[in-house]
């Protein structure tokens, strides 16, 4: 598998966004498919988050006044869910499940491994900014426990060994 | 049994269209076309399909909710927002055969005269909503989706919609409200989704599984499918097993199968060679299983007479060595994080309980502590709060707590205890704001 890394703008070059005729595009292409403009938020904030990386405060702004919201609103949209991001990710966001299936089958000595390897706890990133660990709740693969989510790859059956080369893949390529 | 929503797992491409059409695909939406909506309505309601979320409502009276006269729009939802621990069924669905949820999803659109349809997916399912993405793509080529399907004069629309990461997306209001753009916070029913729901419309929010039951429903029959499994827990269910087994794993069996069929047959037993210690039934939000519960049947009636219930088939097997109590704070933790903070019950409770269980864990046990989470628990259920998320936390750590007392008890026989904190009283002497004075 070839996870794709994440690449964040920096804070000042989206502090102030202008949606470029690119996402306009994709933006009217998503509007058609609700009968409220509102309804497009969660898809748009999806397309930002692939074209820049994260939600910045600049990004907040910029998605609440073309759909005619209030920054206030949108900005309560995003941090009510835990999947977009509201500062930088490092290039490789390391999602590991702890709920019961995962932790029961291996996924609380991933945790510890984790936490060895790279020298940082949940919601940490490594300093060269490869790796970021997060401790995530069910990710719905439970019969391939455990099970840790790679940006948007999920990889399963793991154990220290094969998490370890995934890593080390990832780490490789620059 | 024969495998149905299965029966695609392990051929080669058997995402395509063009091995679902070799299967008879699509043969179940052509001969819905014939029938009117309400024939098909009745179809459904005779083969006795229930809900394969989790609450087990027959789905064609669900759709017979759905008022005739509004003048629409109506909206058909899919929830593919698979999120309860321990199920991972709908993902293999869509993984091996994604047509059976399009034409499911057509046929449901067709009898309840809805022209939009979304499938609200999790957002971490990134794989599978392109999955889905790929199969509507091939059914508007093929004619079965878009513009006059198959000529029979019915337009319908079908587009995916990602979650965000939320596991309170997945109950049904909360999913029409993240649908519209807003947090996922549940809606007070009445009014229920089938008279307001998307966009104000009637709406039928159905399961994948539930779904792609439909097609084989209209292909073969309303009989066929009431002739497998029990009376009232109809047709072939897809059980996710997970934990301590030696095969984890999605088995598709007749509803009314036994649990221990299920964990010493299909699975090949506990792993190790261990005993079985306890498991949940259906997702953790459904009450614990003792070892000696093993011999209940898997289905929605026989799982409520014993105390606890199907849900969506997540059967969690833990054995001998687990600790309850690590189990139950490893449950809270999932809950605490998941409420969506509407309800006191459910926002405060859940936190109470995670932080009650992990100084439990932590081995600062108090002779209270047990007692205290029941009544936490207590305050919790039997539907105060808006949607079942406050029962859903409640009834496992009550049933974990009861069932496993004497676990409980001997944490704290052996915990060092914390000094007990005497908390200050704040005498209030400045200015009270908002209030003037």
């Amino acid at each position: 598998m070839s996870t794709r890394p994440i690449v964040a703008a920096s804070p000042d070059s989206i502090a102030v966004v202008t949606l470029d005729a690119t996402m306009e595009e994709r933006i009217t292409e998503l509007l058609r498919r609700y009968p409220t403009t509102r309804a497009a938020l969660l898809p748009m904030l999806w397309l930002c988050q692939e074209r820049y990386g994260w939600i910045s405060p600049g990004v907040m702004r910029a998605v609440a006044s073309r759909l005619g919201e209030s920054p206030a609103f949108v900005e309560g949209v995003v941090s009510f869910y835990t999947m977009y991001h509201t500062r930088p990710p490092a290039r490789y966001v390391l999602q590991v499940c702890t709920t019961l299936s995962c932790a029961y089958c291996g996924g609380r000595e991933l945790v510890e491994h984790l936490k060895g390897r790279l020298g940082i706890g949940f919601g940490e990133k490594t300093p060269d900014g490869e790796f970021q660990l997060m401790a995530v709740q069910c990710l719905g693969a439970c019969g391939d426990a455990p099970v840790v989510q790679i940006n948007d790859d999920y990889y399963e059956n793991l154990d220290v060994t094969s998490l370890d080369k995934v890593l080390d893949e990832l780490a490789g390529r620059r | 049994m024969e495998a149905v929503l299965l029966r695609a797992r392990g051929l080669p491409e058997s995402r395509t269209i063009a091995t679902y059409l070799a299967a008879g695909g699509y043969e179940g939406l052509k001969k819905a076309l014939t029938m009117t909506p309400d024939a098909v309505t009745k179809e459904v309601l005779d083969s006795e399909l229930r809900g394969r979320g989790g609450a087990g409502f027959p789905t064609g009276r669900k759709w017979g909710f759905v008022p005739k006269d509004h003048p629409g729009p109506r909206y058909l939802i899919c929830n593919a927002d698979e999120s309860e621990p321990g199920t991972f069924k709908d993902r293999e669905i869509i993984e091996h055969d994604p047509h059976q949820v399009v034409e499911g999803i057509a046929i449901a659109s067709y009898a309840i005269r809805a022209n939009t349809a979304y499938i609200y997916i999790r957002g971490e399912f990134v794989r599978w909503a392109r999955i889905l993405e790929e199969a509507i793509e091939e059914a508007r080529k093929g004619g079965f989706l878009g513009k006059n399907i198959l000529g029979g004069g019915f337009d319908l629309d079908v587009w995916v919609h990602r979650g965000a990461g939320a596991y309170i997306c997945g109950e049904e209001t909360a999913l029409l409200e993240s649908l519209e753009g807003k947090r996922g916070f549940p809606r007070l029913k009445p009014p229920f989704p089938a008279v307001v729901g998307a966009f104000g419309k009637p709406t039928a929010v159905n399961n994948v599984e539930t779904l792609a039951c439909v097609p084989h429903i209209m292909a073969r029959g309303a009989p066929w499918f009431a002739s497998i499994g029990r009376p009232r827990n109809t047709g072939p269910k897809l059980f996710c097993v997970s934990g301590h087994v030696n095969r984890p794993g999605v088995y598709e069996l007749p509803l009314g199968v036994t649990f221990r069929e299920i964990i010493e047959e299909h699975c090949q037993g506990v792993r190790g060679g261990r005993k079985l210690k306890a498991y949940f039934p259906g997702g953790t939000s459904a009450p614990i299983m003792t070892a000696a519960e093993v011999d209940v049947q898997a289905d929605f009636d026989a799982c409520a007479q014993a105390g606890t219930m199907l849900g969506s088939g997540g059967i969690i097997v833990l054995d001998e060595t687990v600790d309850m109590v690590e189990v139950c704070a490893t449950v809270a933790h999932f809950y605490a994080h998941e409420s969506c903070g509407q309800c006191t019950p459910c926002r405060e409770g859940a936190d109470w309980c995670m932080d009650i269980l992990d100084r439990m864990v932590e081995g600062h046990g108090r002779p209270a502590d047990p007692e205290t989470l029941l009544r936490i628990c207590r305050f919790s259920s039997n539907g105060i709060t808006i949607c079942p998320l406050g029962d859903a936390y409640a009834l496992p750590i009550s049933s974990i707590v009861n069932k496993f007392r004497e676990e409980f008890d001997r944490r704290i026989g052996t915990a060092s205890p914390l000094p007990q904190k005497k908390l200050p009283v704040l005498p209030w002497t400045g200015p009270r704001p908002g209030f003037g004075v």
